[in-house]
C-alpha cells in the first residue's frame, strides 16, 4: 500500500488525552515554573501566595464552567480515576447497594468490584438497542438500600450521551446519591451541576479542559462533603495544630502538596473553554463528528459501534473493519498514514461486551476541537485504502 | 503607615479562604491588604487579611455567609 503520511501526524486519540493545547495552558504551566514556583497555602511569603492564586482561580474556572456557585465544591485530584475513587471508596459500605450502567469506564467498574468482594452489591443496567440507559430501568433498579447511581456521562466507547438530567432528577426523588462520570464530558458536552442535579461529578483534567495530565478533580454537591471520607489523609497547611483531618472544604479532600504546574496549566485551559464557549466547541465537534459519520457511511465494510447521529454523542467513533482486526487497523493507520488513534477494549470491557465487540473491541478515532475537515477526508481516505486493500 | 486606631486581621482556615474573602473585598471597593499572619498571632495558612480597624464592622458584613473566618486580632500601628 502507498504510504500517505506526508510528514505529518494526525492525532485521533483525543478522547484518551487532548493534544495539541492551548497556547494559554502551556504558557501559565512555563509562568508558574520560571516566576512563581512556590507552595500554596504553606506559607505567607509572595509565591505561596501567587501559587495559592492560581489554584484559587483555577477552581473558580472550573466552577464556573459546571454551573457551580460555591468554587469550594471543586477539588482536585490527579484524575479523574482518582475522583471517581474518592467518591465510590469514600462512600459506600458493605451491604449498600449500587446501580450502574453497562457502560462504565473501568475506573467506575474496578473500585466497584472491589467493594463487591466485601459485601457491596451491585446491579448493572444495560442500555436499550439506541444505546441510551433509560432512566426508567435505572429506577426500577433502585431498592431501599441503594446508596448510589453511577452513570457515565458520554461512553468512551460509543460517545453516547447519557440522560444525566433524567437521572440525576430521579435519585433526588428517591434520595440516592449521583455520581457522573463527566471524563468524557467536561468541556465538551455543556453541563449544570445543578441543572443534573448530580451529587458527586469525576472529570479529567487533560480531555476537553485542556490541562495536562495529572489532573483532574470531582465536583461535591451541597452537605455530601459531611457523609464522604476523603480517599487520601495528610497536611493540607491549614489547621497544622490538629493531628485530625480538617473536615471543611476544599482541604478535606486536598492533602499533601498539590500539582499547581498542572493546576495552573488547567486553570488557563478552562478559561480557553470558556472564551471559545463550549456551545461554539460542541458544535465544531459535532461538525467534524459528522463529516466523519457521513464519510463512514459510503465505504463498505465498515460498521460504526454507536449513534450514528453526531448530535447525541461527543466526538468519539468506534468502529469495526471487516477482515481486518482493530490493532492491525490502528497499526496500518499509524505507520501508512500516520494517523493516531486507540484500538481494542479502552479500558471499558463492560460497555465492549454490552455491544458485542468483546474482547477484540474496536478502533477508535476520538476527535478534538483543533482537528480538522482535511484532517477527518485524510482519515476516511485511509480507511477506504485499507479497506480495499483488504478485499 | 500607620493609621489612627490601628489595623483588624482576620485569620481563615485556610488559604483558598483568605482569598476568596480578598475577591469579596475587592469587589466591594473595600480596602484590605493580604499579608503573611504576623509572629504572634496562630494561624497556618500563612496568610491573612489586614483591614483598618474603623472598616471592621463593613468587612463582617461583607463576608459573613460567604466565607468562615477562624478569627480577628487587633494589630496595633502597623
Ligand atoms: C468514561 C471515562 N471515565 C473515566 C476515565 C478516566 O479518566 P482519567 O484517565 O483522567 O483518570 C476515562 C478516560 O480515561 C473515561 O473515558
Amino acid at each position: 500500500m502507498e504510504k500517505d503520511t506526508e510528514g505529518r501526524v494526525i492525532y485521533f486519540d483525543n478522547a484518551a488525552t487532548t493534544w495539541p493545547k492551548p497556547k494559554e495552558t502551556i504558557r501559565a504551566m512555563v509562568a508558574y515554573a520560571e516566576e512563581v514556583g512556590g507552595s500554596p497555602g504553606r506559607s505567607g511569603h509572595r509565591r505561596a501566595v501567587m501559587a495559592g492564586r492560581i489554584i484559587f482561580e483555577a477552581r473558580e474556572a472550573l466552577a464556573e464552567i459546571f454551573g457551580c456557585d460555591d468554587p469550594f465544591r471543586i477539588v482536585f485530584a490527579k484524575n479523574a480515576t482518582e475522583a471517581i475513587n474518592t467518591a465510590i471508596l469514600g462512600l459506600l459500605e458493605p451491604g449498600d447497594h449500587v446501580v450502574v450502567s453497562s457502560l462504565e469506564h473501568n475506573s467506575v467498574m474496578r473500585p466497584l468490584r472491589h467493594l463487591e468482594k466485601r459485601g457491596l452489591r451491585l446491579t448493572v443496567v444495560p442500555p436499550g438497542p439506541d444505546g441510551v440507559v433509560e432512566p426508567d430501568r435505572i429506577e426500577d433498579a433502585l431498592g431501599a438500600d441503594t446508596r448510589l447511581i453511577c452513570l457515565t456521562h458520554a461512553s468512551n466507547v460509543t460517545g453516547q450521551i447519557q440522560p444525566a438530567a433524567s437521572v440525576g432528577e430521579i435519585a433526588r426523588r428517591r434520595g440516592v446519591l449521583f455520581l457522573l462520570d463527566a471524563a468524557q464530558t467536561a468541556g465538551a458536552v455543556p453541563i449544570d451541576v445543578r441543572e443534573a442535579r448530580v451529587d458527586l461529578m469525576a472529570f479529567s483534567g487533560h480531555k476537553s479542559l485542556f490541562g495536562p495530565q495529572g489532573t483532574g478533580g470531582l465536583y461535591i454537591g451541597e452537605g455530601v462533603e459531611e457523609r464522604l471520607r476523603p480517599l487520601i489523609y495528610g497536611g493540607t497547611g491549614s489547621r497544622s495544630e490538629f493531628e485530625a483531618q480538617p473536615d471543611f472544604l476544599p482541604d478535606k479532600y486536598e492533602s499533601g502538596t498539590p500539582n499547581t504546574i498542572g493546576i495552573a496549566g488547567l486553570g488557563a485551559g478552562v478559561r480557553f473553554v470558556l472564551s471559545e464557549g463550549i456551545r461554539r466547541i460542541r458544535e465544531r465537534e459535532e461538525e467534524l463528528t459528522g463529516r466523519f459519520l457521513a464519510g463512514l457511511a459510503a465505504i463498505p465494510g465498515v460498521r460504526v459501534h454507536g449513534p450514528q447521529d453526531a448530535s447525541s454523542r461527543t466526538a468519539v467513533v468506534s468502529f469495526t473493519l471487516e477482515g481486518v482486526s482493530p490493532s492491525e487497523a490502528a497499526m496500518t493507520l499509524e505507520e501508512e498514514f500516520g494517523i493516531l488513534c486507540r484500538p481494542g477494549l479502552h479500558c471499558a470491557p463492560s460497555a465492549h461486551r454490552t455491544i458485542g465487540t468483546f474482547p477484540a473491541g474496536t478502533v477508535r478515532f476520538g476527535f478534538g476541537y483543533f482537528n480538522t475537515d482535511e484532517e477527518i477526508d485524510r482519515g476516511l481516505e485511509a480507511l477506504r485504502k485499507i479497506r480495499r486493500h483488504n478485499t | 503607615m500607620t493609621t489612627k486606631g490601628g489595623h483588624v486581621v482576620f485569620l481563615f482556615p485556610s488559604v483558598s479562604h483568605a482569598l476568596k474573602a480578598e475577591k469579596i473585598l475587592k469587589e466591594a471597593g473595600v480596602t484590605h491588604k493580604l499579608i503573611p499572619v504576623p509572629r504572634h498571632i496562630s494561624s497556618d495558612c500563612g496568610v491573612c487579611l489586614r483591614v483598618e480597624a474603623p472598616l471592621r464592622d463593613e468587612v463582617v458584613a461583607r463576608l459573613r455567609g460567604r466565607v468562615t473566618w477562624e478569627g480577628e486580632a487587633p494589630l496595633e500601628g502597623s
